[in-house]
């Protein structure tokens, strides 16, 4: 049964085709990679999954839910952690994590349990009364993982969730993420760079490349049709091996660079 | 009914507001100015021409000027949020935007009013003395509504536009005329009939008239006439300003 069923997804932005007549399907309690250069249309995927933007044609349906024609009640099923930074600088760890509690409906008791829980799992519990603004980039990081764990969704998005961070934190993640998805039949839906983090996490991938998917399958699957030994090689080779923001405007730049700034 | 939801972005603008000095006072600072500077140069004059004391006339004013001021320009934290990537947070969240715009400017009116009170407290120090206790409670009906009225009007000018620079030139472009046209400085009883058309027409004047009309007792258009004058403005303004939001995307 698919808890995320998307068909034939576009995004244009002006002369630009984002994401391009998209089609594929996510089951309920699978890990699923969605992998592909930069700029190959992952993060705008994810936000009109989310909501956060509106397709310029297709039809998306999660957990039984027309995400187009009706955002809000779609929004009562997924949870996110951002590539970008969503955090209020100016309240501090605990507040931030306390201020999605009460947006999510989480009960006093329980939020609490689980922000001491998330915070000591990403080790920010001694400095969750400092504020944001002096968090190192890394910390901010796992700030934003602790708050998009939070409240336990139907699906969770994770777009690059781990950049930046170091091997501990990564493992400590993803422990806890199999978990849920274990326990509580959680979807996941994540992106990333790091090739060996999907071939070990994910029970299926996909792989985006120019707005449009060129590959569905399970990792091993996907090594085997290419002959490769690591799911990076197979990527590469399904991808080709040329730099992508070639055709990356300045406003990308500009983007990326004004991202660097904030993460400092 | 979504209370908590309104609740903690309530208490987040308070907290934010309470944690940067520097806004407080520089937005007491202006208002100062006024009092300062209209009310003794043009205090003597005005009371030449047979006005009476003009402090009692202009302090009204300069308090609505405070919180419409501090009103306005709290939109710019829509931008901020956009800017600094909070916005995205309360858009996927499950609830009803129009609880968050609620919220929201719920906050930014509970910070315009208390910086309408700081400048209160300080109008005594010139000398203004408000007729009766009561009537300071009444006013402070009128003064949550002007500031609810105007931080609304900011959020939805806020929520088009996406530019740092922009906001405050658009505020600046609107609230200069309807500040100086809304009656705060002078009476509009002897204006020339074209000006005191375009006063009526500003809502600013009937928040004026009603903070004025309690706290010292000059009015122009009568209590009645100001607060449903204000109650529609502001039902309007929350409408188009929840459908703004309702349109923001990240
Ligand atoms: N708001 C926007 N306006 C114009 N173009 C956009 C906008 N957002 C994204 N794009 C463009 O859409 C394309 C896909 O971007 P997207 O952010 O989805 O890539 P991605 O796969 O997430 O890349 P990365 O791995 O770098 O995060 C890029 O060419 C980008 O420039
Ligand atoms: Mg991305």
């Amino acid at each position: 049964m698919s808890i995320i069923s998307v068909k034939k997804l576009t995004k244009k932005f002006g002369d630009l085709t984002a994401v391009d007549d998209v089609s594929f399907a996510v089951k309920k309690g699978e890990i699923f990679a969605f992998l592909g250069p930069n700029g190959a249309g992952k993060t705008t995927t994810i936000k009109m999954l989310t909501t956060l933007l509106e397709p310029t044609s297709g039809t998306i349906l999660m957990n039984d839910i027309d995400v187009i024609k009706n955002p809000r009640d779609a929004r009562k099923s997924f949870g996110i952690v951002f590539q970008d930074p969503s955090l209020d600088t100016e309240l501090t760890a605990y507040e931030n994590m306390e201020f999605h509690a009460v947006l999510y409906g989480l009960s006093r008791k329980l939020a609490k349990e689980r922000i001491d829980t998330l915070l000591d799992l990403l080790e920010l519990f001694p400095r969750k009364d400092d504020f944001v603004k002096n968090f190192s980039g890394g910390m901010k990081r796992r700030l934003e993982i602790a708050r998009g764990l939070l409240h336990h969704p139907k699906v969770l998005f994770l777009d690059e969730p781990t950049l930046g961070l170091d091997p501990q934190t990564r493992n400590h993640m993803w422990q806890y993420i199999k978990e849920l998805n274990r326990n509580e039949e959680v979807t996941v839906f994540f992106t990333t760079h790091y090739m060996e983090e999907a071939d070990r996490v994910a029970n299926r991938v996909a792989i985006i490349d120019h707005g449009k998917i060129i590959k569905e399958g399970t990792p091993a699957s996907l090594k085997e049709e290419t002959n490769a030994t690591t799911l990076e090689d197979a990527f590469l080779a399904l991808t080709g091996s040329t730099i992508r923001p070639e055709e990356a405007s300045l406003l990308d730049h500009m983007r990326e660079g004004a991202r660097m700034w904030r993460r400092r | 009914m979504y209370l908590s939801v309104i609740y903690i972005l309530w208490l987040r603008q308070l907290k934010r507001y309470m944690r940067s000095r520097s806004r407080i006072i520089v937005s007491v600072a202006q208002p100062m100015l006024f009092l300062v500077a209209f009310g003794f140069g043009f205090g003597p004059i005005y009371a030449k021409a047979g006005g009476g004391d003009y402090i009692q006339f202009l302090a009204p004013g300069v308090i609505v000027m405070a919180i419409l001021f501090t009103a306005m320009f709290s939109g710019i934290e829509v931008i901020w949020d956009k800017q600094f990537g909070f916005l995205k947070e309360t858009l996927v969240a499950p609830v009803p935007r129009l609880a968050i715009v609620f919220g929201r400017t719920l906050g930014g009116a509970t910070v315009a009013i208390l910086q309408g009170f700081i400048v209160f407290l300080i109008t005594f120090l010139v000398g203004f003395h408000p007729q009766s206790a009561e009537m300071v409670i009444i006013s402070s009906l009128f003064m949550f509504l002007i500031a609810l009225l105007f931080t609304t009007l900011g959020t939805a000018i806020a929520s088009r536009l996406n530019n740092m620079q922009a906001f405050p030139l658009v505020i600046n472009l609107l609230l200069m005329p309807m500040f100086f046209l809304s009656g705060a400085l002078f009476p509009i009883d002897t204006l020339p009939t074209m000006l005191a058309l375009v006063v009526k027409s500003n809502p600013l004047s009937y928040g004026v008239d009603a903070v004025r009309d309690t706290l010292v007792g000059i009015g122009h258009f009568g209590l009645a006439t100001d607060i449903t004058v204000l109650l529609v403005v502001t039902a309007i303004v929350i409408v188009v300003s929840a459908y703004l939001f309702e349109k923001i995307e990240a």
